[in-house]
């Protein structure tokens, strides 16, 4: 006699002993503290951070270990924890152009005020894998410069804008509507900060890919890294009771700064367009993604054809999220035997009439009935 | 026996896990901007409103629209019944009972009739609904015409403009190829005379149920961002056409446990040689039954031919 199978309640139970079980390893083998996730798995942190959009290295480091260094599953435990948060407003603008500059490169120039700065990067490392920091690290100390870091360090842009070469960006006024991507639901066609938050929020990979496709001819936007730089900037916040705005803190920003194919009009003598990517921390292949894929969906602002992938807003933006995109494929592991039920019925209802010689489809009801 | 779950052994596997969240985890302004999307969907049957979807601790797809339509209409005084594929021991539908007993402290059931909330993913309940009960449906992909137009700019100005041509087209595509409209589940339907809606991936078994019942209806699509309702009483036709009328699945078999006929049921595969037993999907409606002392086959074909042979072959 079959018996319907129970106790779904105590096999999740257990399954979440094991997983916890497995998370820790071999408990011989010392545990990681956060500490040493936030200080020596950086760029991890740094990703979490900013897919999750919440800047909070230690929390990010908690996320981290607790999903077993599954980076997204790490966002998706960052995301499920800012939705509580109470929101006290929204900051001034952060202004990159004061940015405490760690690194700082140009492609468009061999030199500029300021310099091409480095800093750390793995761009010219060979990649080959160091037995030596198997064993330990034994890391030479870097060396401080003689010279500080130039103080006036502009952005490429805005050596571009004194000639007019380059689209001229006018700040929204200050009493402009901030679009908030985690407490509306998007509208096409969306603007571009909505457009940008999606992409900041975006899957480094899916971005990647996208901006990827762009390069190799699915709208192309020919560009130049006008300027990639990483480093620290001021968060400045008005309170209301206070009617000014103070600075509550510090944080780590990468942003790029595409330099794109030139457009002009009757009214407007040809310039160069831009791409723009910002990112927590030290993330910039994302932001580099980012900044093409934005240029690309700004086809249609400048009259271009919409016609591949990462030109589709809604394409673009529906599908960038991940904590969405792993949560509705990974529902496929849901029971579906009800509407697998529906479908047998159908089939066998279908191969019945196949089989009796009513191939050709005339009208007939349920075979089931 | 009792049929509600017994909340304490949930609480004290993780007492202090719920700590420090609202009342149903959500936050009270998003509850009520919730209902603000409740009433909407309300006033305008079938139609799809937007919606400031909540990052929910569960994944999307796994039932996060349905979780925070729950919890911005749950009250203390409220029951919960939870079932995924009808049942309420299925492990997604365990997972959410024992999120709202933790979030929300709230008494749980498994019976139909003593819930006044019931959340359901793929299934409604064979017990017919009431006036006191309020059914909330997890949705996937709230817009209907998705599959046939991917595009959300173009889908709503359909709706507008009330242009369900392509839906129609495509239904009789089927007719066409397979003699019959193929859609086995979130089958369409018109609600109230206006707008198409989705069903939710429920078997069109379950369609006629949605029709004049009784109960408030409300769908929770969050990923989508998406909630729609249809309130008390409202026409909810199944589309179709004249000469091939909607109909719906049925077996020739009867449930193995305890014989109901009328009711949705499961294929279960009982060994590797064919062998196959059916059984409701509907736990409860089972449950009931047995204990009222109906009794099924227990999965015997030769009773079920002897029986059908004694009826007559009229199954």
């Amino acid at each position: 006699m079959y018996v319907a199978v129970k106790g779904g309640e105590r096999a999740i139970e257990n399954s979440q002993k094991l997983l916890a079980e497995e998370r820790r390893g071999d408990p011989a083998v010392p545990e990681l503290n956060l500490e040493q996730i936030s200080e020596q798995m950086t760029l991890a942190v740094d990703r979490v951070m900013t897919e999750g959009s919440l800047y909070d290295r230690s929390l990010a480091a908690l996320a981290i270990k607790q999903a077993r260094g599954d980076l997204q599953e790490a966002i998706f435990l960052l995301r499920a924890y800012r939705t509580t948060l109470p929101r006290f407003g929204a900051s001034e603008p952060v202004d990159t152009s004061t940015m405490a500059v760690r690194r700082r490169i140009s492609a468009t120039y061999k030199d500029l005020p300021g310099g091409q700065v480095l800093g750390p990067s793995f761009d010219y490392t060979h990649r080959l894998l160091d037995f030596a920091l198997a064993a330990g690290d034994n890391r030479p100390a870097s060396e401080i410069a003689d010279e500080p870091v130039d103080a006036g360090m502009p952005r490429v842009t805005e050596i571009l804008d004194h000639e007019g070469l380059v689209e001229k960006e006018d700040p929204d006024p200050e009493d402009a509507p901030v679009f908030d991507l985690t407490r509306e639901s998007p509208r096409y066609p969306a603007d571009r900060s909505a457009r940008l938050q999606n992409l900041a929020r975006g899957d480094e990979g899916y971005v990647l890919a996208l901006g990827y496709s762009t390069q190799r001819g699915y709208g192309g936007n020919h560009p130049f890294a006008g300027e990639i730089r990483m480093g620290e900037v001021a968060v400045e916040f008005a309170p209301e009771e206070l009617g000014f705005p103070i600075e509550i803190g510090e944080i780590t920003l990468t942003e790029c700064q595409m330099i794109n194919q030139f457009k002009g009009s009757a009214t407007t003598p040809p310039q160069f367009t831009r791409g723009y990517g910002l990112t927590f921390g030290h993330c910039e292949r994302k932001a580099m993604s980012m900044a093409l894929v934005d240029r690309a969906l700004r086809a249609r602002e400048f009259g271009e054809p919409v016609d591949a992938p990462a030109q589709d807003e809604e394409f673009v933006m529906a599908h960038s999220d991940n904590v969405e995109a792993s949560g509705f494929v990974q529902h496929l592991k849901l029971p579906h035997y009800v509407d697998f039920q529906a479908e047998l019925v159908t089939v066998r209802a279908l191969r019945r009439k196949f089989e009796d010689g009513d191939a050709e489809g005339s009208a007939v009801a349920d075979a089931a009935e | 026996m009792t049929d509600t779950i017994d909340r304490t052994d949930a609480v004290s596997a993780a007492p202090t896990e719920a700590e420090g969240y609202n009342f149903a985890y959500l936050d009270e302004q998003t509850k009520r901007m919730i209902r603000r999307a409740i009433l909407k969907a309300i006033a305008v049957p079938g139609y799809q409103v937007p919606f400031g979807s909540r990052e929910m601790p569960l994944p999307y797809g796994w039932g996060t629209g349905g979780i925070q339509v729950t919890a911005a209409i749950i009250g203390t005084d409220d029951t919960l019944k939870v079932i995924d594929q009808g049942a309420d021991d299925t492990t997604n539908a365990v997972n959410i009972r024992r999120f709202f007993a933790k979030t929300a402290g709230v008494a749980t059931t498994e019976r139909t009739t003593e819930a006044s909330i019931i959340q359901t993913r793929h299934r409604i309940p064979e017990t017919p609904l009431t006036e006191d009960q309020v059914i909330v449906y997890q949705v996937p992909i709230p817009e209907p015409l998705r599959k046939l137009e991917p595009r959300e700019l173009e889908t709503r100005k359909m709706h507008a403009l009330e242009e369900y041509g392509v839906m129609h087209v495509s239904l009789y595509e089927d007719i066409a190829k397979f003699g019959r409209i193929t859609k086995s589940y979130d089958y369409p339907v018109r609600v109230n005379g206006r707008y198409v809606m989705a069903p939710s991936p429920i078997p069109k078994f379950d369609n006629p149920k949605m029709d004049r019942m009784p109960a408030l209806q409300l769908f929770g699509a969050g990923r989508e961002k998406r909630i729609y309702a249809v309130p008390p009483y409202s026409d909810v036709k199944s589309l179709d056409f004249d000469d091939h009328p909607f109909s719906i699945e049925s077996w020739d078999e009867n449930c193995a446990l305890c014989g109901a006929a009328d009711s949705y049921l499961d294929e279960v595969v009982t060994d590797d040689k064919g062998g196959r037993m059916y059984v409701c999907s509907d736990s409860d409606y089972c449950q009931q039954r047995r204990d009222a002392g109906h009794i099924g086959d227990g999965g015997d074909p030769d009773y079920v031919a002897g029986r059908a042979a004694a009826a007559g072959g009229a199954e």
